[in-house]
């Protein structure tokens, strides 16, 4: 948060392959060039930052570690300058401090179930009038600019309401939960001091709102979590809190990245944007195509035990990067893996990750992505990047503009 | 020809119930199972090839019969 004195403890990036970091500003403004610039020369590229940090770029690389919960943990899953393995206090695997996202089997399947219901895609339906009308609201407040920042006035609004309300959280706390966001995911390479003190103000805040939630219960998440058991008896309160914070970190930046990814792409590819608004039959493909090309998250594992990954000596502890983007523009898997084909039928993506730890959210995600996409597509047909401005993007791993100024109403075509 | 859904392997990505809602539904969790016997007519048969091609996990495949 603002209160931070943002400085990275790691310098300017000297080689991609030996001393990459994905905080570094140039990584996601260049990610898919330096994906594929690692994919021919590695392709598993290492960083001694972080304590010790690999990333595989490859479809295979990424869905085998995907799937070896053996040699590879959950307990943290944003490679920061704080591994769980430096906390005295940090819950352990299987659970982790945001189960079931930081939970291991066999533990992760069952913290996972609890959730699974309340995501599952015909209860996530009944979603889609509020999102609308959500998105429709945000409109109204643009449509008397030239300029819009479709990122800040937009996207990101729509991720925050929907967890809020879901959870039942004030809606004016929206900044604040984007504070928090950008503590856990984008402020990684700070002095582990500063970290620890932006996640005891993220915890105090959800201590604050659990209670309430204990004293005032009411028809919602929070209290569904209250009152969830698990092996015959009620969540314990770290599992609530871990589980809330989930939700809130996992859905905000990643779904307002993945809408801001889509609509930058129609402002820079007006042929797209007219094809879909003189053919809307074309979304369902199209938005799967911009999951593919734009997946937003990277997750990570920590190394189990030393562990000889392909010839790679892995340290226990290290971090190992999961780049479900990277994955998804290997050309040995897609064909024309750089070239978004909004019309691109057979599309295998990983946008919400491989194995037992698929997005909980992705039903959430994907409805956000369409309806904002549609009303956005609906009430400026015509919109294009705003001349002058520049467009910037997120640090970390995840990935999307987090400006984007756009010129509504412009006539390119 | 017949689609299965492999439970051992589907994670809940819903692709093949946003592709095929005629051949795919899906459980309280999220998880997709085929409906009925998985019995797919000639006019539904385009629909399940691509509900195999998209499957992230390779949960679904097609029997012929």
């Amino acid at each position: 948060m603002t209160t931070l004195d943002e400085k990275s403890i790691y310098g300017p990036v000297t080689s991609w392959q030996t001393d990459f970091d994905h905080a570094d500003p140039s990584y996601n403004e260049n990610a898919h060039a330096i994906w594929s610039e690692l994919r021919g020369a590695c392709p598993v590229a290492h960083t001694e930052r972080y304590g010790g940090t690999w990333l595989p770029v490859t479809h295979d690389l990424v869905h085998e570690i995907a799937y070896d919960t053996e040699h590879f943990s959950s307990r943290g899953v944003v490679v920061a300058t704080v591994k769980p393995s430096d906390l005295p206090d940090a819950i352990p695997a299987p659970i982790g401090g945001a189960p079931p996202i930081t939970s291991d089997p066999p533990f992760h399947q069952d913290a996972r179930r609890i959730l699974l219901p309340a995501f599952s895609p015909k209860t996530i339906d009944l979603w889609e009038p509020e999102i609308r009308l959500l998105c429709r609201e945000l409109i109204a407040d643009m449509k008397a600019a030239d300029v819009v920042d479709a990122a800040t006035q937009f996207a990101q609004h729509i991720p925050v309401n929907v967890i809020a309300r879901m959870l039942g959280f004030p809606p004016e706390d929206g900044e604040k939960f984007r504070g928090f966001v950008h503590d856990v995911l984008e402020a990684i390479n700070l002095e582990p001091g500063k970290r620890a003190e932006a996640f005891m103000a993220l915890d105090a805040y959800i201590a604050k709102q659990v209670q309430d939630h204990i004293d005032n219960p009411r028809d919602d998440l929070t209290n569904f979590l209250l009152n969830a058991k698990i092996y015959d008896q009620p969540l314990s309160l770290q599992h609530v809190g871990g589980s809330i914070i989930l939700l809130l970190i996992a859905g905000i930046d990643t779904t307002w990245s993945a809408i801001g990814s889509s609509l930058w792409h129609l402002a820079t590819n007006p042929v797209d944007r007219r094809r879909l608004v003189d053919n809307p039959a074309l979304m369902p493909t199209a938005i799967e195509e911009f999951l593919r090309a734009y997946a937003p998250v990277t997750m990570a594992r920590v190394v189990k035990d030393d562990y000889n990954f392909h010839g790679n000596e892995m340290k226990q502890n290290d971090w190992v990067l999961l780049p479900f983007p990277a994955a998804n523009r290997d050309p040995k898997e897609f064909e024309n893996a750089d070239q978004v084909l909004i019309d691109r039928e057979v599309n295998r993506h990983a946008a919400f990750g491989l194995g037992i730890h698929r997005c909980l959210g992705s039903n959430l995600a994907r409805l956000e992505l369409r309806v904002a996409v549609e009303e956005f597509l609906a009430a400026f047909p015509d919109f294009e990047l705003a001349p002058d401005e520049v467009v910037k993007w997120s640090v970390g791993q995840i990935r999307g503009p987090r400006e984007l100024p756009v010129r509504i109403n412009a006539r390119t075509l | 020809m017949k689609v299965q859904v492999d439970q051992s392997k589907c994670q809940g990505h819903n692709r093949c119930y946003a592709i095929a809602p005629e051949l795919f539904d899906v459980d309280d969790l999220g998880n997709a199972f085929a409906i009925g016997d998985g019995v797919v007519g000639p006019h539904l048969a385009e629909k399940a090839r691509l509900a195999v091609a998209n499957c992230p996990e390779y949960a679904i495949s097609i029997v012929e019969e």
